[in-house]
């Protein structure tokens, strides 16, 4: 689920500064990076190239990206939305390598990583961050503009404007439920407040910190008269299922969820789907239903590093992130049971894997919901102001 | 090599050594330099910086942002670290290292005080073994341990009681592994070894001698504990506490692995400065960590006075 994400063993204030220490001193040492790609090719500066065609073509491209040789990512965790396959057909593709580091990171450690490591070597050429982190960068000048082939079928909203970053994959907050365990399954939010479900209702982490567990106190929200201008119903709720004994607190981890002490998991339904189909091999029934009261989708966002120690390749990540080919980014995040940005178009040009697409928990979603940013930072104001009182006790 | 010999004052074979000894401190010291004493200067300078943006444009080429922002010194990032969850936190860390603590202490003193006075070498040897492994044993391993005994849900230990005697472990005994009770049965798990680990040598010290004049004084054996053995083990004792306090305090992976959302200052410290929702807060995690330092350091001197003074009979 989503706790590797954010895994690590110490955080003690020493630690916690050595950070802060870190970071800082990177900054020092910014040699020009934009310099250092542009060497590779006779004609294009692949670092400051917008897109494909401006930099000569697609075959160009591949071509600057295997002179590089190497492709540094961070933060992608091999069980998490199919990233194994997508990195191991990428690196057979166009047989680049690939250095993944740091694969259980968070956002703020992508962003971190970028200042820190800004002109060398070994930082991140592209990061996959949080919708919110997407904003920041871009506004802290971290983000190279890039427009990859298919922008156009890339939905207005989900993208910068100018290309800073563009939403890649993700998912609606389901209800996964332990069938084997539990017996009859919530299927919306408001059934989830039953004395049958006593100590078993968990959000995926704390949502101070958690993105999913955010995401999902705001579906919580909708489902009890909330909006995007108001997450509070669903921290009142949580209060209200936390009085009645039904909320969980127990962190959640794969090992939870296949022991029972998580029966009934608020969480994205690709991590769910995929943590049932981990679940069914062992003999037991992990429901995944998206709730029709509370449907909150969040997406992923792709931006290539300003200062990519190997630009053409970065770029060329992110027109194979972004392809509908059968072996493109698109299908395959989608053979991990996560929505690709692209999926809408996919599904009428018919490029869209109908297999997988099978696999996907059914949603009608006739009013998406996409808060501004202003509303995220409401919404996380309140969240971090009221929640500790919510769950105490 | 004339200063030396000016400062050394002894002889030239002692004067030479002082430059080797101070060549060998020198790891050492780049190492406490780079470790301890840059980051704290550098929680010292961001706990008290802020940037505030007021609007950013784009460039129409680049597309890049030029953002307007100013970077101030402030007590803003202090006040806010005293609000709210950040101050629940605190409050929550330091209950929580109290009482787990002192337990720690009183039960680690008499497990301790059995194994000394223990005849059985071979005893004494598994204990202190065991100690000095359970005493490290923590993080994601340990939460699931007690995951797999204490869960409402599925702990072992949990449904074999509601099984056999119809008790339930969170209901009736009021036991909830993810709250302040379950978190300091799991803290203890670690800590009264540790108690173990740091008293068994203080308690080696004391020597069987002033029990046998104290007896032959006419002191009962009470007396002998009341007025030569606890005077002369009190500030190993109390030293002991504050470690474990301190050992506490700091402790974050364990309680992080079993209830991530548990106000703990460590954890809060996690969540702003590497969590998926928080953007762009580091002054605040530095803040956060300034008060950590703040409350640590006075216990830090006690704990240095109470070791010279230990050193004064058990040495």
């Amino acid at each position: 689920m989503q706790t590797p994400r954010r895994t690590r063993l110490a955080g003690t204030a020493a630690l916690a500064a050595l950070g802060l220490a870190l970071a800082a001193c990177g900054s020092d040492n910014s040699s020009s990076p934009t310099a250092t790609g542009s060497s590779s090719t006779t004609t294009t500066d692949w670092a400051t190239a917008q897109s494909a065609e401006a930099g000569g073509g697609m075959e160009a491209l591949v071509a600057a990206a295997q002179k590089e040789g190497t492709l540094n990512v961070i933060a992608l965790p091999p069980t998490w939305a199919n990233y194994a396959e997508i990195i191991s057909t990428f690196k057979k593709k166009y047989g680049i390598k690939v250095n993944s580091e740091n694969p259980d990171g968070a956002s703020a450690d992508e962003i971190n990583a970028l200042k820190s490591t800004k002109g060398q070597s070994s930082a991140p050429d592209v990061v996959d961050v949080g919708n919110s982190f997407a904003l920041s960068g871009a506004q802290d000048g971290l983000y190279a503009p890039y427009k990859v082939a298919t922008w156009n079928d890339i939905p207005d909203g989900q993208k910068d404007t100018g290309g800073l970053w563009t939403s890649d994959y993700g998912g609606y907050i389901s209800i996964g439920c332990n069938a084997t365990k539990v017996g009859t399954c919530p299927k919306t939010i408001k059934e989830l407040d039953n004395p049958a479900y006593k100590n078993m209702v968990a959000l995926n982490g704390d949502p101070t910190e958690s993105n999913s567990a955010f995401q999902g106190v705001w579906a919580l929200a909708l489902a009890n008269g909330g909006s995007a201008d108001d997450i509070q119903p669903g921290i009142d709720y949580v209060k209200k299922l936390n009085d009645e004994g039904i909320f969980n607190k127990t962190q959640v981890t794969p090992a939870t969820v296949a022991s029972g002490a998580t029966p009934i998991v608020l969480d994205w339904d690709y991590l769910n789907v995929a943590e049932g189909t981990e679940l069914a091999k062992k003999g037991q029934k992990w429901e995944v239903n998206d709730p029709a009261d509370g449907l909150v989708s969040a997406y992923y966002a792709q931006a290539i590093n300003r200062s990519a120690p190997h630009p053409a390749a970065a770029r060329l990540w992110e027109e194979y992130l972004y392809s509908q080919d059968p072996d493109g980014g698109q299908n395959l995040w989608l053979k991990g049971y996560a929505r690709p940005i692209e999926l809408v178009a996919m599904q009428k040009n018919g490029s869209a894997d109908q297999a997988a697409v099978a696999k996907v928990p059914p949603v009608t979603d006739k009013n998406p919901f996409v808060p501004t940013q202003d509303q995220v930072t409401k919404a996380t104001a309140t969240v971090t102001k009221n929640w500790a009182a919510a769950v105490a006790g | 090599m004339t200063d030396s010999h000016e400062t050394g004052g002894t002889g030239s074979t002692r004067s030479r050594r002082v430059p080797l000894a101070w060549l060998g401190l020198t790891p050492f010291l780049a190492y406490v330099t780079l470790v301890f004493l840059v980051p704290i200067g550098f929680i010292l300078f961001e706990a008290f910086r802020r940037t505030t943006t007021t609007g950013a444009t784009r460039d129409p080429v680049t597309q890049q942002f030029v953002k307007h922002s100013e970077t101030t010194f402030t007590l803003d990032n202090i006040h806010d670290s005293l609000q709210g969850i950040y101050r629940t936190s605190l409050v929550t860390s330091v209950k929580l290292s109290a009482i787990t603590a002192i337990l720690g202490a009183i039960f680690g003193l008499l497990l301790a005080t059995a194994v000394v006075s223990s005849s059985s070498a071979f005893l004494r040897q598994v204990v202190t073994s065991a100690a000095a492994v359970t005493a490290n044993f923590g993080g994601i391993p340990l939460a699931f341990l007690f995951i797999a005994t204490l869960d409402a849900n599925s702990g072992i230990v949990t449904l074999f009681l509601q099984d056999h005697f119809g008790i339930s472990l969170q209901d009736d005994l009021g036991l909830q592994l993810p709250e302040l009770s379950g978190l300091s049965l799991v803290y203890l798990y670690f800590l009264i070894p540790l108690m173990v680990l740091v008293m068994a040598p203080a308690l080696e010290g004391l020597k069987p001698q002033w029990a046998e004049a104290a007896e032959n004084l006419g002191a009962s054996r009470w007396t002998y504990w009341r007025l030569v053995a606890a005077p002369v083990l009190l500030p190993s004792f109390l030293g002991a506490v504050l470690l474990l306090f301190c050992s506490a305090f700091s402790a974050y992976a364990t309680a992080y692995a079993i209830n991530s959302a548990f106000p703990l200052i460590t954890i809060r410290i996690d969540a702003v400065l590497s969590g998926n929702v928080l953007a762009g807060q580091g002054n605040l995690g530095a803040a956060l960590a300034l008060l950590m330092i703040v409350f640590v350091l006075p216990l830090t001197v006690i704990y240095q006075l109470l070791q010279r003074r230990t050193s004064r009979w058990l040495a």
